[in-house]
């Protein structure tokens, strides 16, 4: 478990104050995988690296499976650091040691004798799947392959709790999806926390239970995935979600419908689960005296519930519509009236 | 000619006597400083800026003053070293007064070249700053090392042949009083031969080495 309690960190840049973390309060339960999402400079990468201390806060506290950092000594937080794995950008392996060596690495640090870090890291090897690299220099892998070894570098040690430092950012979609099934893995088999930080939200959507959204050192919006996917609250959310589930309507369609004059009203229909098996447009035309026309429409999958968007615009008589409207409100779908050239 | 071939052997001998112990004292006294004035600076392992400072300091010192001026100044210390200021030995003193702090540059240039990631890295597993210092940032840095030590070595060919000048014996004093004061153009031609082939066989051996280190 981590907790961050009023975090704050100020760095002094040519005399002038910055504040990258402006009081954050979070907590990442354990087990869990949690992702913290923001634009580059808005204090994601400061508040990850408060909780292995590669960063020390102003003020606040940092309490990491019941210790807290604030209060303890460089050896005390050696032994911490232990416990909690680091997966890098850029890799950060050692390019004059052999993929074992540098897999061994924190095995050595800790004097674990030679006999167990054979074992370890050839497991570890071969849980990542590249026991065929041990005896190559890391200059003759891929990145993917890098950051595999620098994952299992990171776990060597066993930690409960595994730090992602934009861990996918420098790999291409293919290798990012591999990379993140691998984090996956990790979590549901050794029920490691893993706390990621990333400004792409589809990393977010592929593997996190829980986002919190950072801005200007302030955590904005935090909730499940499906809540912040489904219903964002803030601008900055809306725009990451938006990034990933495109629901603007097509401009060449938003057109056609500005030039068309007339009786018409847009609205967005939002199914979440079940609600999203029903043929409710359907219902909805032989139920009423209306013209149903899709603009624009998607299903995504959010932590294995289906959930839709559609804009429609209801062509009809006013009190048609009124009366579709309110027999819409009693299913399971929230329906919201958007302008056209609104989103 | 006005030598024969055992005082060109015995000039040689003196000569590689010479780099080689200057070379071995100076990288004991250069390596340190030359970690210290990475490790000590803002923002690293072990930021401490009034050592940083001092040893940054004192090596500009050293490394403002040229060699033949260096020689003849620290003829005291040289005296208190060795018990005297003429001969092999006591050009060791010099050259280790020069090279050291050179070393240190060269080293702390190497040094600097290690991807902070990879501090980073070792700083997230927990080591210790002398597990970071030498686990990590030695190990890392050991190929651009062998090309430093390989130019520290070379400028001590040259150094070693400038002592001569004051007695220092090696080939450096064999061309400069009989090849120049005595215009024995057969002496001179023959001992830069010889400093040619020295540094070039030097030079070859350390590019070598570093590729084997840097294993591509």
């Amino acid at each position: 478990m981590i907790e961050f309690q009023n975090l704050k960190k100020v760095y002094n840049s040519g005399g002038q104050q910055v504040a990258a973390l402006n009081g954050i309060d979070l907590t990442i339960n354990k087990g869990e995988i949690f992702g913290v999402i923001g634009f580059s400079g808005a204090g994601k990468s400061s508040l990850i690296r408060c909780v292995n201390w590669l960063e020390q806060p102003t003020s606040g506290r940092v309490i990491v499976d019941g210790y807290d950092l604030t209060v303890l000594s460089a050896k005390e937080i050696r032994e911490v650091k232990r416990n909690i794995g680091m997966v890098f950008q850029h890799f950060n392996l050692l390019n004059s040691k052999t993929v074992f060596a540098n897999v061994a690495m924190p095995l050595i640090l800790a004097k674990v004798p030679k006999e167990e870090i054979k074992k370890r890291v050839n497991e570890l090897l071969e849980f990542v799947g590249l026991s065929d690299k041990a005896n190559n220099y890391p200059d003759q892998l891929s990145g993917g392959q890098k950051q595999r070894i620098g994952i299992a570098r990171a776990l060597a040690t066993k930690p409960s709790i595994l730090l992602c430092d934009e861990a996918t950012s420098a790999l291409d979609p293919q290798t990012t999806s591999s990379i993140l099934e691998l984090l996956k893995k990790i979590n549901r088999e050794y029920n490691i926390t893993i706390l990621i930080i990333t400004h792409e939200m589809a990393v977010i959507r592929e593997i996190c239970d829980r986002v919190a959204v950072i801005e200007a050192g302030k955590i904005i919006e935090e909730g499940t995935v499906f809540n912040v996917f489904s219903s964002p609250k803030t601008v900055t959310a809306r725009n990451f979600v938006s990034s990933v589930m495109n629901d603007q309507i097509p401009d060449s369609i938003r057109k056609i419908v500005e030039e068309n004059a007339g009786l018409q009203r847009i609205f967005r229909i939002n199914f979440i689960g079940n609600s999203a098996g029903q043929p409710l447009l359907s219902q909805l035309a032989k139920k009423f005296d209306i013209h149903i026309n899709v603009l624009f429409g998607n299903i995504t999958e959010l932590q294995g519930t289906p959930f839709g968007n559609l804009i429609v615009e209801f062509q009809g008589a006013e009190s048609e519509i009124n009366r579709a409207l309110m027999f819409i409100s009693q299913e399971k779908v929230t329906v919201k009236e958007v302008k056209a050239h609104a989103s | 000619m006005l030598v024969n071939s055992d005082q060109i052997i015995e000039a040689l001998i003196e000569t590689i006597q010479m780099v080689a112990f200057s070379l071995l004292f100076s990288a004991v006294l250069g390596l340190p400083l030359g970690i210290l004035l990475v490790v000590t600076r803002k923002g690293h392992l072990l930021q401490n800026l009034p050592v940083f400072n001092v040893i940054n300091g004192i090596i500009n010192i050293f490394r403002s003053v040229p060699f033949i001026i260096l020689m003849v100044a620290i003829i005291p210390v040289t005296r208190l070293i060795v018990g005297t200021s003429i001969g092999t030995a006591a050009a060791v003193v010099p050259l280790v007064f020069y090279a050291g702090p050179y070393i240190a540059r060269l080293i702390e240039n190497s040094l600097l070249e290690v991807d902070p990631g990879v501090l980073e890295a070792a700083q997230a597993m927990g080591a210790t700053p002398a597990q970071i210092i030498f686990k990590f940032l030695i190990p890392e840095a050991l190929s651009s090392l062998v090309l430093a030590f390989t130019i520290a070595t070379i400028g001590l060919v040259g150094a070693s042949a400038m002592a001569g000048a004051v007695g220092g014996g090696g080939l450096g004093d064999l061309a400069i009083t009989y090849g120049y004061q005595r215009f024995d153009t057969m002496v001179m031609l023959i001992t830069v031969g010889i400093l040619v082939v020295m540094v070039q066989g030097l030079q070859t051996f350390g590019n070598i080495l570093s590729k084997r280190i840097r294993r591509r």
